[in-house]
């Protein structure tokens, strides 16, 4: 096996090389999850108590006290809950891999990897936590009697879409926290802003038609609605198509330029961190 | 030679230094601090009429310039040279963790890096779960650690608490640990920065024969390190770097000496020629020496250092010199006085001597005060000498760096 180096050789073989190191991506990953439930006493049970009590919360919050409408016959619980769970992975996913090569700044500053390794498996494990979460959604159909549409057969459609939509943000934020360091500051903002302007304790059919387009904008809009529209049922509307499209286009521009911006700056990781 | 497993082929490596950031990283804040700066400089600047100038806030360093050697199968090769020569550098060139400037490498086998042991260990997880993410952080595949997990372990002696998260170890058996890991890496060319200098003497002997082993085996080793016995023990060749270069590729031997005599930045001999200090005493010179050999540049743990001092006093004074040892790190290692005399109109040479088998190795710097009366400081000046001691060659079983302030050879008894 010969092996070159020279300045852009890294740059040339870089999928190649993503692939050859698969499996501490893998084990990366693994570790990630692991350390997760280990390192809080109430482990697994977390990932259900925080979207649940946030459910609660809100159900209470926008149903009982603001008086919002339910989209449908679906219990306002159910509504909330759907929202809930791509947007508490969408935030831990942006989180936690924006910190991610921070966190592994060791690891990065002593061996060779394809570093892009690293904020990805922060994402995978953000995901175990949203499946885990995912369980609660079960019960909750259970307690509410509540027989989910035949579109819940797209839900795993959804699952990869969110999934790209949090590692196209995610991967960007990284290497814009690498570079300039503060910016971890603003990432805790982003999320709890974001949790505001998106419709996740409220149904998007409140916004009002004029605003529907540049409320769309936020790629968060067509993930929650596709969510709901899988799990709630109603119909396949324009408006929501449009969303989804409009998230599906801000993913792939992301991911292409947060590929891109990530690529340039990881050779020089290792001298900054 | 035989066949050349590493080729490196004019490889420079430049830093960007930044002169207005303290630190490694950028802050945002900063950025757009300076920009509005900038802006406001400029226009500033063009309302005044001044011309426009590009102010040059960074600056290129070459860590590694232009640096070729070849290293041939099988060949153990120490690296050596003084902080900041560049051996780091070209570790993590080598090892891929930054890419070069400019320059090619041709590694023709399987590199596994071992620059700090234990990267990458979790404290959360077990000992069991640190050997498999361990392994696959150096390159090892699931399969490969599997087979030799039990090999590990025994190597490693912590079998007991195999099942125990690593923050509950002893520091001992987390390096043991993460060492045996390493050890059990089977690439063709294995690349070490100064791993050996941990865990316990019978733990460093093991683990010295360990890489013996692999050498012998017909692997490649390449191994920086700042101890020559280590060197001695484990390398065939030598390459020793300073300041980005390499000054010479030779036999072990050969280089380290070529290391220990080359000339430091020491600044073992001061003279002031019209005498600095106040109006009543001058310090005028001040050196320091081997009190054997003058000749010699080279001190070591064992030699006699003697440090001179010359001042010239103005009128009669009652006048001691005091002089303070310190580590370069800033700490006081000893303060030592002249005796309190007096002493007439004109030059006084002050002498003391620093016994051999007493200051460890390390770098020092001696600093001055020029006293009245036994208390009257009338002058200072810190770092008038700086040198440094280096390591001798040991004759027992520890290659590590020697621990404490000092190293005093003691009378031992034993009944």
């Amino acid at each position: 096996m010969q092996l070159i180096i020279e300045p852009g050789r890294t740059e040339k073989n870089y999928w190649k090389d993503l692939w050859r190191y698969r499996e501490l991506f893998y084990i990366l990953a693994w570790r990630d999850v692991k350390v997760r439930y280990k390192q809080t006493v109430i482990g697994v049970l977390w990932s259900v108590i925080r979207p649940l009590l946030t459910m609660i919360v809100f159900t209470i919050v926008f149903r009982n006290i603001a008086q919002l409408p339910t989209e449908g016959a679906a219990p306002y619980a159910l509504l909330v809950y759907a929202a809930m769970l791509p947007w508490q992975f969408f935030s831990t996913a942006l989180t936690e891999s924006s910190n991610s090569l921070v966190t592994n700044s060791n690891l990065i500053s002593k061996v060779y990897f394809p570093r892009m390794i690293v904020p990805a498996s922060a994402v995978i494990s953000s995901f175990v936590d949203f499946l885990i979460s995912f369980a609660i959604l079960f019960f909750l159909m259970i307690y509410y009697q509540y027989l989910p549409p035949a579109q819940i057969f797209f839900l795993p459609l959804m699952l990869v879409f969110v999934f790209f939509v949090s590692f196209s943000l995610g991967l960007f934020l990284t290497a814009v926290n690498v570079k300039y360091r503060d910016f971890r500051y603003i990432i805790p903002f982003i999320v709890q802003f974001g949790l505001y302007v998106s419709p996740v304790g409220f149904s998007s059919s409140l916004v009002p038609g004029k605003w529907k387009m540049l409320y769309s904008l936020n790629p968060m809009v067509g993930v929650i609605d596709g969510f709901r529209w899988c799990i709630i049922g109603g119909e396949f509307t324009r408006d929501l198509g449009m969303s989804i499209l409009f998230s599906i286009a801000f993913t792939i521009i992301v991911l292409f330029f947060g590929i891109r911006y990530f690529r340039r700056m990881e050779k020089t990781f290792a001298d900054i961190i | 030679m035989s066949d050349t497993i590493i080729k490196v082929e004019n490889v420079g490596k430049q830093y960007l230094i930044g002169h207005n950031r303290p630190k490694g990283y950028t802050a945002l804040r900063d950025v757009i601090a300076q920009k509005a700066k900038g802006v406001g400089k400029t226009i500033h600047q063009t309302l005044r009429g001044k011309q426009l100038m590009e102010a040059r806030e960074t600056e290129a360093f070459w860590a590694l310039k232009d640096i070729s050697f070849d290293i041939s199968k099988g060949e153990a090769v120490g690296i050596i040279g003084r902080n900041g020569a560049g051996k780091s550098t070209l570790l993590k060139v080598l090892s891929r963790i930054t890419e070069p400037t400019r320059g090619r490498i041709t590694l023709n086998g399987r590199v596994a890096s071992l620059l700090e042991v234990g990267t990458g260990f979790h404290p959360e997880l077990t000992g069991r779960e640190n050997i498999f993410l361990n392994g696959a952080i150096l390159g090892m595949n699931r399969a490969e650690i599997k087979s030799k997990f039990d090999e590990i372990v025994d190597f490693s002696g912590v079998a007991r608490f195999l099942d125990t998260p690593v923050k509950r170890y002893s520091s001992g058996m987390y390096v043991r640990l993460a060492f045996s890991v390493a050890a059990h890496l089977e690439p063709e060319i294995l690349i070490i920065d100064e791993v050996l200098a941990v865990g316990d003497a019978e733990f460093q002997k093991k683990c010295l024969g360990k890489m013996e082993g692999v050498s012998k085996s017909g692997r490649t080793v390449l191994f920086v390190s700042h101890d020559m016995v280590a060197i001695r023990t484990l390398c065939t060749n030598c390459i020793l770097l300073d300041s980005g270069n390499v000054v010479v590729k030779s036999d072990v031997e050969t280089v380290i000496q070529t290391y220990l005599q080359k000339d430091t930045d020491d600044n073992t001999e001061v003279s002031f020629h019209a005498g600095i200090g106040g109006r009543l005493v001058k310090l005028m010179a001040a050196k320091i020496t081997d009190s054997q050999q003058p000749a010699n540049k080279v001190f070591t743990v064992n030699t006699d250092l003697k440090v001179s001092v010359t001042v010239e006093c103005a009128q009669a004074i009652r006048f001691n010199v005091s002089a303070f040892l310190y580590k370069s790190s800033g700490e006081c290692i000893f303060n030592t006085i002249s005796p309190i005399t007096d002493i007439a109109t004109g030059t006084h040479a002050y002498e003391f001597i620093i016994p051999g088998s007493f200051l460890n190795d390390g770098n020092y710097y001696l600093s001055f005060f020029l006293v009245k009366d036994g208390t009257e400081v009338l002058f200072t000046r810190d770092e008038v000498l700086s040198f440094e001691i280096k390591d001798s060659v040991r004759d027992g079983f520890w290659n590590g760096k020697w621990a404490g302030a000092v190293r005093p050879s003691l009378q031992w008894k034993i009944n």
